[in-house]
């Protein structure tokens, strides 16, 4: 198999326990490059928990994970994201004090240099880099739709556009995988077609995207392939349509009585 | 209003007009000591010099407490590690009499490597944790300091050091008075420069790193360390760098008030001394640097000014009815009260803090 045909992430038998909770159980999956990949699941399926371990918050008890050809498991956050995996977080994590255009620019920190002395005496090769930095972080405010927002503090920006804002600060880190914790949750139907377009988007731009959704219809319009998870248990996986009739999946969320 | 407001920009953004600003503004800190000295007394003058070490050491907590986010209530002990390794290398204790111009930079380098020293057991610690360990630390090292006299006397123990060496440059040592053309420089005139000189270096390396990756990097931590490091920010280092950059201030500002005063004992370092310190940052608005320079001149001044109001109640009462010492602390804490009632984010606060203290309902106002 050539480099260019392996998945860009390769999750094998990944296993986290919570005390006597098994949150995740042997899951295995591949990520190709270029795609949509999203994963679906009823509540305390383990979605989250193997976003976790994958952008390194929690080692994992088993398994490993490989990216892009080389072992990520077990790395410190900031290691994997300088490795190329950026993520959102179900519940959002701004810095909210600061202003939406300085949200994005700590993005850049990993892909850029200057240290203390650079900051001190701020040479040319540092302003340089300050000027891109901000540059590239409008260009993103803009390429997510918020950059009439650029000023005003993370705290006090729409929900819709709190979403987008951590999406623009994730691609900010020049991701190839950019993984998205519910990034529709509590959007509006029209706020959901707008993200639809921008993950399109981005897709085409050549960042490979794992997507955590609850939303059927948007899971279903989006991703090429979906992976069910149950119980910590990968139960399905597939083109959306053929995942949909599984039984397994028709059994995990409508319960076993109509199975 | 509007037209003010762009007036300033008008006059930020002329370079000639900004220069002819900082000429006037050096003229004035030129002066400051001599017009003190004359219209209130020399004592003003050592007042105004102490408050540029407390300067000194409210921007290096800032960077610690207002930037990173991390509560240290143990400051004062890089303070006592820069006046003691001052202390021990420029006095008759050991015989060794090296340079300032030596002794600042090993101070703040040992400072810097005991900031690195505390930080590295602390980096899993946030909040109310953080704030006992450091509290251990600071109370640590000045036991340490009263106590390492036995079996070998390194430091004096409580007696403290004495005849510590001036700040000096070949023959020209600062703790001896000069005349030149006709005005008299007292110690007190020029220390006063060289303290001015570093609260300067402070407040400019403040600013840059305050609007710099590494500065990004240190408020991104105080608002959320797990977003930061999802980031790609190395959480671990930079907030080693934080306590390294903090304590590195108080080092300098350590030995510079031990060249000063000529002595030094661990009772000046105890832990009222850290919370004053971080008073004068959390007063004059955490984070902003010209907030914390603020507060730190007022918390320096005002028990200071107090002091008269023995003399004037015994010159219109005829009678001495409070004493100013006991005024002092009933004052500070009613200031105190009275800040975190009207003023939660500082005198002068950070736009952030502001930000943060305003709520949602403000922050539509686009700035």
């Amino acid at each position: 198999m050539s480099p260019a045909d392996a998945p860009l992430l390769a999750a094998r038998s990944l296993s986290k326990r919570f005390g006597g909770l098994a949150a995740l159980d042997g899951v295995s999956l591949a990520v190709r490059r270029g795609e949509i990949f999203g994963m679906i699941g009823p509540n305390g399926a383990g979605k989250t928990t193997l976003f976790n371990v994958l952008t390194g918050l929690y080692p994992p008890d088993a398994g490993e994970c490989v990216f892009d050809g080389e072992r990520v498991s077990g790395l410190k956050p900031y290691r994997i994201a300088a490795r190329g995996i950026a993520r959102t977080f179900q519940n959002i994590r701004l810095f909210a004090n600061m202003s939406a255009i300085e949200n994005v620019m700590v993005g850049r920190h990993v892909r850029t240099r200057a240290g203390v002395a650079g900051a001190v005496l701020r040479g040319a090769g540092t302003r340089a880099e300050e000027r891109e930095i901000a540059r590239r972080a409008f260009e993103l405010l803009d390429y997510v739709g918020i950059a009439a927002r650029a000023e005003q503090p993370a705290f006090g920006l729409a929900y819709g556009d709190q979403r987008r804002l951590e999406i623009a600060r994730a691609l900010a880190t020049e991701p190839k995988l950019l993984a998205l914790d519910e990034p529709a949750a509590g959007m509006n139907a029209t706020e959901r077609a707008g993200l639809g377009r921008l993950l399109e988007r981005i897709r085409a731009s050549g960042v490979t995207l794992l997507l955590i959704e609850h939303d059927v219809r948007l899971v279903m319009g989006l991703c090429d392939r979906v992976a069910v998870l149950d119980y910590g248990r990968k139960i399905s996986e597939g083109d959306p349509a053929a995942v949909q009739r599984d039984p397994a999946v028709i059994e995990a969320y409508l319960g076993g009585a109509l199975a | 209003m509007r037209s003010a407001v762009e007036r300033v920009r008008r006059w930020q953004d002329d370079p000639r007009l900004r220069w002819l600003g900082y000429l006037a503004v050096a003229a004035v800190l030129i002066a400051l000591p001599f017009a003190v000295d004359a219209v209130l007394g020399r004592t003003w003058v050592r007042i105004i010099d102490v408050a540029l070490l407390f300067i000194l050491l409210a921007l290096g907590l800032n960077i610690v407490v207002g930037f990173a986010g991390l509560l240290d209530l143990g400051y004062i002990a890089f303070f006592a590690v820069g006046a003691y390794s001052y202390a021990l290398l420029a006095s008759p204790q050991f015989d060794i009499h090296w340079s300032f111009l030596v002794l600042l930079p090993i101070g703040a380098f040992v400072a810097g490597v005991f900031g690195v020293l505390l930080g590295a057991p602390t980096l899993k610690l946030r909040g109310d944790y953080l704030a006992i360990v450091t509290l251990g630390f600071g109370e640590i090292i000045r036991i340490l300091l009263n106590n390492l006299n036995r079996p070998y006397n390194i430091t004096n123990g409580p007696q403290g050091i004495t005849l510590i060496d001036p700040v000096a440059v070949g023959d020209l040592a600062l703790n001896r008075s000069y005349t030149v053309a006709g005005f008299t420089i007292a110690p007190v005139h020029s220390y006063y420069f060289v303290f001015l000189a570093c609260a300067a270096a402070a407040i400019f390396i403040s600013l840059r790193l305050e609007d710099s990756r590494i500065g990004r990097a240190w408020i991104a931590i105080r608002e959320d360390e797990l977003a930061a490091g999802a980031m790609g920010i190395n959480t671990r280092n930079l907030k080693l760098l934080a306590f390294a950059m903090g304590a590195t201030f108080g080092g300098i500002a350590g030995g510079l008030f031990v060249s000063f005063q000529g002595f030094v004992s661990p009772e000046s370092f105890t832990l009222l001394d850290s919370i004053m310190v971080l008073c004068m940052v959390v007063l004059g608005g955490m984070g902003n640097v010209g907030g914390v320079v603020l507060g730190a001149a007022l918390l320096t001044a005002l028990p200071e000014a107090l002091r008269y109001a023995g003399p004037l109640q015994k010159e219109w009462l005829g009678e001495v009815y409070v004493d100013p010492s006991d005024l002092r602390m009933l004052l500070f804490g009613l200031a105190l009260v009275l800040m975190m009632l009207l003023r939660p984010a500082g005198l002068w606060p950070s736009t952030m803090r502001r930000r943060e203290l305003a709520g949602v309902g403000e922050a539509g106002v686009a700035r």
